[in-house]
């Protein structure tokens, strides 16, 4: 598609059925922001069967429109279907960005369509904004055009890419990035019923056979205030107990490196990383993790990180606010223990605290 | 059932083992990685491998790149792959995923026949794991992401996706695409006998004018997106590190630093 009136801010609402992703709600919180900054609204595009409740929720938390389109065979999401339903209502409302979780969805759906569309598409965006863009080779000025803003090459490099000529500007964005956004239950907004038709070649080249999630609920990392991780250097399923009892003792969740969900001692939803979730916690505890940037770049968020490794050289260091050097096995059953007890005595204050971001996030050199 | 025709797409990479060390300036130091096929490549190459094990498949691998790229290719060769077709061409340089995935698209439509296409399921430069599902697109053939494992049975695949917290098993027909994430079944080394065999083997270097592809539609002139600033970037934080002293006085020297900088582990998981 080539610039015509091309106008308003979209977001892809995904789900699971029984709840909005919270990426999707990320997504308004940046997408609101981008859409005030060009003067536009903000939709959502909601697909599934049974799910009208969800363009409710979508509005409170900040969507001026919501473009609902239900179906028998909508009910899951597979690739072609979801393609073709996004792709005419695209081609039909001319927004001018669009914008989808960078979650397994997002990114399975987005190119296909940005393919379809012959549009730009960028990936992973840790941040969005919106400027002016000039094309050095011609010299032209474009206005008001989105700076989506990526990490590439594992997270040694930062790029801003634009999508000048072609429309809509597409990005996905990474989860666990952005901030919520408030939910404001009485805010308006108006609820569009789509209807469609699925072409046969939609319906039949992909089936589901079975939708298995593991331990509902035990990896729920994205929300978790204290996330203790553990890495090769935990040794085993066994030296996850003591992971696992140190995440009890501060009522936190449990996190992985690759290399330990690699070795069948967690389940891949405890993996932190470019491949597994990226989380925001208050306090991330790093045991027996080398800190490779591909993990790293996962819990780069956390406002507090403190390793535990023998190394004194391991990268991780380097992103930490505390370390200890030495060896988990003896430095981790002596801190339950200490904690355990400051946790009985302290039974019955309750105090907040309100903890600063101390670390600097990314520092972009020159 | 006749012989399975698989295409394996490999991108040629900066190794991201390669110790990546920081320089005094601050700056990465990746002088020093050398080029080896994309890691979920690999994992690619052994699916198909082990497909053709088990059923009977002719494998090629295809790789867009430059000159150079001929070593992944050669590599892929020796590990048993049947045939290489690299495509290089100068016009293809600056070309984002649309443009890549539609010129590999055209080699494969030139390729001909194809039953299952393999890529991995990102690379470890670009890390967009967009150019899989683009090419499907351009094939107009369905593709499943994320896939750990599969298998191919009465002209079907069925795989294995991984999602957030969770699978799910897909059944698709044939032609399909798939992205292969880490399969757990490690990648196979090239054997002398293979590399023998691979060096008296011809990698097919074709242009962009052998598949078809019209200048405007590649490089940077047919990349809907454009690379505004690129800058470096490290992850740094400041750091407290305790050593030395007994296990005891480590972590009693700890909690007191973070006690006097108000941090208070225990409250704040109340
Ligand atoms: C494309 C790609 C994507 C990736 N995605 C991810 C991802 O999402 N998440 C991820 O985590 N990784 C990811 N990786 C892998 C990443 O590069 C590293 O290989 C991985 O993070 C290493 O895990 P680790 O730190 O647990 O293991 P290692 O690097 O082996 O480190 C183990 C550490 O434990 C320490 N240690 C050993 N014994 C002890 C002890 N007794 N006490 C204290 N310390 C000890 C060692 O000193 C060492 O530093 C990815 C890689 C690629 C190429
Ligand atoms: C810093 C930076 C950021 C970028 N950001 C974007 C962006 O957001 N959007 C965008 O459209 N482009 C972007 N590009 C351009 C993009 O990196 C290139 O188009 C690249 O050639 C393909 O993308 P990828 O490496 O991410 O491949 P991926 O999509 O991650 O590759 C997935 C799989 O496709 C196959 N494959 C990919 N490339 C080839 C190849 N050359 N030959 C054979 N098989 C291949 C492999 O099987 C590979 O495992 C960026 C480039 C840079 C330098």
């Amino acid at each position: 598609m080539s610039k015509g009136d091309f106008s308003g801010v979209w977001i892809y609402a995904g789900h699971d059925g029984s709840k909005i992703d919270r990426a999707t709600l990320e997504l308004l919180g940046v997408g609101r922001k981008i859409a005030e900054k060009i003067g536009a609204e903000l939709s959502a595009v909601l697909i599934g069967c049974g799910i009208k409740h969800f363009a409710y929720e979508l509005i409170s938390y900040g969507a001026d429109k919501v473009y609902l389109v239900e179906h028998e065979e909508l009910k899951y999401y597979t690739t072609l279907p979801y393609a073709k339903v996004l792709t005419d209502l695209i081609a039909g409302e001319k927004p001018e960005i669009v914008l989808f979780a960078a979650n397994t969805t997002g990114r399975d759906l987005a190119p296909r369509i940005a393919a379809r569309l012959k549009t730009g598409l960028t990936a992973d965006c840790t941040d969005l904004d919106v400027g002016d863009y000039e094309d050095k080779a011609s010299g032209k000025l474009y206005k008001n055009i989105l700076y989506q803003i990526r990490p590439a090459f594992g997270g040694d490099v930062i790029a801003t890419i634009v999508t000048p000529e072609r429309r809509p500007q597409m990005a996905t964005v990474r989860p666990g990035i952005f901030e919520l956004p408030k939910k404001n239950p009485g805010r308006d907004g108006e609820i569009i019923q789509c209807r469609i038709e699925l072409g046969k070649n939609e319906e039949q080249a992909v089936e589901i056979l079975k939708i298995v999630k593991e331990e509902r609920g035990e990896a729920n990392l994205k929300d978790a205030k204290i996330i203790v991780g553990g890495g090769r250097g935990v040794g085993g399923p066994e030296g996850f107990k003591l992971i696992r009892e140190l995440a009890k003792v501060l009522s936190g969740q449990v996190g992985a490196s690759r290399a330990a969900v690699d070795a069948g001692w967690i389940s891949y939803s405890h993996q932190i990383g470019l491949t597994g979730q990226t989380v925001r916690p208050d306090i991330y505890i790093a045991c027996g993790i080398s800190g490779a940037v591909q993990h790293v770049i996962g819990v780069k968020n956390a406002k507090i990180i403190i390793a535990i490794n023998k190394d004194p050289h391991a990268p991780i260091f380097d992103f930490a606010d505390y370390g200890i050097v030495g060896d988990l096995f003896e430095i981790l059953p002596v801190l339950i223990e200490k904690l355990k007890n400051i946790k009985a005595k302290h039974k019955t204050l309750r105090k907040m605290v309100n903890v600063q971001f101390r670390g600097l996030t990314w520092k972009t050199i020159k | 059932m006749p012989p399975v025709n698989i295409i394996v797409l490999i991108k040629q990479v900066p190794d991201p083992k390669a110790h990546v060390s920081i320089k005094e300036d601050g700056t990465l130091d990746r002088e020093r990685a050398k080029a080896v096929i994309n890691p979920y490549d690999r994992y690619a190459i052994e699916a198909a491998l082990k497909v053709k094990e088990k059923l009977g498949a002719k494998v090629i691998a295809l790789s867009m790149g430059p000159p150079k790229a001929e070593d992944a290719l050669r590599e892929a060769l020796a590990m048993g792959v049947d045939e290489a077709i690299l495509l290089s061409d100068r016009r293809l340089a600056g070309s984002d995923t649309l443009a890549t995935s539609y010129a590999l698209s055209r080699a494969i439509r030139k390729i001909g026949h194809y039953d299952l296409i393999l890529c991995g399921m990102e690379t470890v430069d670009g890390n967009t794991g967009q150019v899989g599902p683009e090419i499907a697109e351009h094939l107009g053939i369905p593709q499943i992401t994320y896939v750990e494992n599969f298998e191919i049975r009465d002209g079907f695949v069925r795989a294995k996706r991984l999602i957030e917290g969770g699978y799910e098993i897909l059944r698709s027909k044939l032609p399909v695409l798939l992205t292969i994430t880490n399969t757990g079944e490690e990648p196979r080394c090239a054997t002398f006998l293979g590399v023998v065999k691979a060096v008296k083997k011809d990698i097919v270097v074709c242009s962009i004018d052998d598949i078809g592809v019209e200048e405007d539609s590649v490089g940077l002139k047919g990349s809907p997106t454009k690379v505004k600033k690129i800058e470096r970037a490290v992850l740094c934080r400041s750091k407290y590190i305790v050593k030395g002293g007994s296990v005891e006085e480590i972590v009693d020297n700890l909690l007191k630093k973070l006690e006097e900088d108000g941090i208070d582990l225990v409250m704040m998981s109340e």
